[in-house]
């Protein structure tokens, strides 16, 4: 009863005035619709970004490093232990690149409940060969059907698919590079082989296209089955195992762990690309800084705004405390004006920004190095917009209460002695 | 006769520029039904008493009763409830909202009442306007209408609630003859017919002649 008429009074007040009230409430709606394209725009990029690299790198990855040993011989003999020892010419141990008891290992991380996927892989280092020209190049033997899930690997397919290499055992789908250099198409063949010289002929059902030069290069997927063929191995040769786990910040620990357990290198995303989380830190903190900037600045236009309505309507408040009117009531008067300001200014930046991030999502962007991206990438997390509509109200609700205190405090009889 | 008004040694001094007594142990009290008009040469406190009778200054000392109830001393949110129930006030300046229509001017302060329903409220300041003859204005945008009529707006506003009693500041003192006649004799009409109490200021003799007691200040005192 008592709101309801509070707010009729502001109500009337705020249509008496439509161009202050229009302009209070464009203000807010520019900084919150900022905020949000902001926000879509940054974090879109920043997914797409994080795709280049984090979506497509496993978070723990199992190999065998070729290192000097950790352990001389001479640190076994205990009469030295105490002498400072020189060992020179130190020479990498001989190290197989399969992973010794591959299999086994595959069933207990499959077995992890922190695990979402493994993926075991044969890297295999081959030549292509086009006419009387070898090219160097790397073979990934692959579950393509799993990469594609856990990988994003269907995403740099520019030509075929990937189920297309699942279903031709003799397969390959080839990096856009090796394709360009050699002339080939989709549906040709190409010869590979390997350092031992046994030849392969693959079809090519497909092409991708990484974005990384030096990858799409040299590099080409093949089934995991025909890459353990080429080398002429068995079904436990594995050079490499990725695993992508539920939570990618338990990487680091995880790495650690099953290196110590089962003494091959693990390496966590964490450790591999530093750089890429600090760049997405510094983006997000770049678009907040803007978008608060644009708040306040609003948040001062309500500010002169109000101040200039309570200026102008002192007599008013005069008369509404003269006639029972407590100075609550004169106060939640302008607070809520403020607050209808913030909200409706806050719902129209919402929609402002809705539309522009619809057309910037529409704005063609193409890029190499993502090639199924056609247009600027937004991201619509809803979180921003509730994020935006509560600024809208904490910035006009601080914008309001100054000056709506200063209503409060009007003495109605200093008002009417001043007539 | 019961008391519906009662000052007791009131004082008040300003500070500022300097300390001035305004108001120097003023008492009085007022009969319900009376019709009192308070007269006295400029600037010797009539407003002032006015606005302390009226519980919008509350910086004076000495004791308010309104109604046989002690006012002095009660908190800003209870004096501005009394003002609304109790205390009907008429300026010298119509004083209404200039962006509401006469209606919600007549209607806001029984709204802030909260007695009845808004068809209820509306009724009744309908028939508060045919009274003071301006219901042909209840539309239109309070800020359009004449001077005379905007003052008998004020009243109907100060009548909406049925306060106990009605104060003017000069309230004929803006209008001209014709119209401080009108007002006057709606003033007139209130008190013998509805036993309505009235304490009006005003410099106009001819008017406080035909109240039922005049009250004469002088540098702040009660003369007579
Ligand atoms: N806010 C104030 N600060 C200081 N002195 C004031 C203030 N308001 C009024 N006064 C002084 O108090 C005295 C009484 O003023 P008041 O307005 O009550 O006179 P009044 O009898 O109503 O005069 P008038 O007939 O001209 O309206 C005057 O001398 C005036 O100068
Ligand atoms: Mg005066």
């Amino acid at each position: 009863m008592k709101l309801r008429l509070l707010l009729s009074i502001s109500k009337t007040h705020l249509l008496s005035r439509k161009k202050q009230s229009i302009t209070a409430a464009m203000g807010v709606m520019f900084g919150i619709g900022t905020y949000v394209i902001m926000m879509g725009f940054m974090n879109g990029l920043n997914g797409l970004l994080d795709g280049l690299i984090l979506n497509r790198t496993p978070h723990v990855r199992l190999y065998n490093e070729v290192a000097p040993s950790q352990n001389q011989p001479v640190d076994l003999y205990k009469v030295y232990d105490n002498k400072v020892r020189f060992v020179h010419s130190i020479k990498p141990k001989k190290v197989q690149a399969k992973i010794h008891n591959a299999l086994p290992l595959i069933d207990y991380l499959n077995r992890q409940r922190s695990v979402l996927g493994v993926t075991p892989q044969v890297k295999v280092q081959s030549f292509y060969l086009g006419g009387s020209t070898q090219l160097n190049g790397l073979l990934i033997g692959a579950d393509v059907l799993k990469e594609k899930e856990f990988y994003n690997l269907a995403d740099y397919i520019v030509q075929g698919a990937v189920e297309d290499l699942a279903r031709t055992e003799k397969g390959i789908l080839l990096g856009a590079g090796v394709a360009k250099k050699l002339a080939l198409k989709v549906g040709d063949y190409v010869q590979v082989t390997t350092k031992s010289g046994e030849i392969q002929t693959l079809k090519i059902v497909g092409f991708f296209q990484s974005g990384m030069a030096d990858v799409d290069n040299v590099q080409s997927y093949v089934n995991l089955k025909m890459a353990q063929h080429i080398f002429g191995q068995s079904r436990d040769y594995i050079t490499d195992i990725n695993v992508k786990l539920i939570d990618i910040a338990d990487a680091p620990e995880i790495a650690k762990s099953l290196s110590k357990k089962f003494g091959v290198t693990a390496t966590d995303i964490q450790t591999a690309n530093a750089q890429f989380e600090t760049g997405s830190t510094i983006r997000t903190l770049i678009s907040y800084a803007v978008s608060i900037t644009l708040l306040i600045v609003a948040g001062f236009g309500i500010y002169n705004i109000l101040n200039m309505m309570i200026f102008e309507k002192m007599n008013d408040i005069a008369i509404l405390k003269a006639t029972g009117f407590s100075g609550s009531d004169v106060q939640w008067i302008f607070m809520s004006q403020a607050l209808i300001i913030g909200l409706v200014g806050g719902l129209a930046g919402l929609s402002l920004g809705y539309g522009v991030s619809v057309l910037i999502d529409s704005t063609p962007f193409e890029t190499a190095a993502l090639p199924t991206i056609k247009t600027y990438p937004i991201d619509y997390n809803i979180k921003y917009y509730f994020i935006g509509v509560t600024f809208a109200m904490i910035s006009t609700f601080l914008a309001g209460w100054f000056p709506s205190r200063k209503a409060k405090k009007i003495d109605p009889v200093d008002i009417i002695r001043g007539q | 006769m019961e008391t519906i008004l009662e000052a007791k040694g009131i004082s008040k001094f300003f500070h500022i520029p300097e300390e001035i007594q305004v108001l120097d142990n003023v008492s009085f009290s007022m009969k319900k039904g009376e019709f009192v008009s308070i007269m006295g040469k400029s600037g010797c406190g009539k407003s002032t008493l006015l606005y302390v009778l009226s519980t919008m200054d509350s910086d004076y000392s000495g004791e308010l009763y309104i109604d046989r109830k002690l006012i002095t001393g009660q908190t800003p949110n209870q004096l501005a409830h009394i003002r609304n129930a109790n205390i009907g006030f008429v300026f010298q300046f119509h004083y209404l909202l200039p962006e509401f229509t006469v209606l919600e001017n007549v209607v806001l302060p029984a709204k802030k009442l909260g007695l009845k329903t808004y068809e209820e409220i509306e009724f009744d300041a309908m028939e508060k306007l045919k009274l003071l003859g301006i219901s042909d204005q209840a539309l239109k945008l309070s800020s359009r209408i004449s001077g005379g009529q905007k003052q008998r707006v004020a009243i109907a506003r100060a009548l909406i609630n049925h306060p106990s009693i009605i104060m003017g500041d000069e309230p004929t003192g803006n209008l001209d003859s014709r119209n401080a006649n009108v007002v006057f004799d709606i003033f007139k009409e209130l008190s013998s017919e509805k036993n309505l109490s009235l304490l009006v200021v005003t410099h106009d003799e001819d008017f406080a002649k035909r109240t039922d007691r005049i009250i004469q200040m002088g540098d702040g005192k009660i003369i007579s």
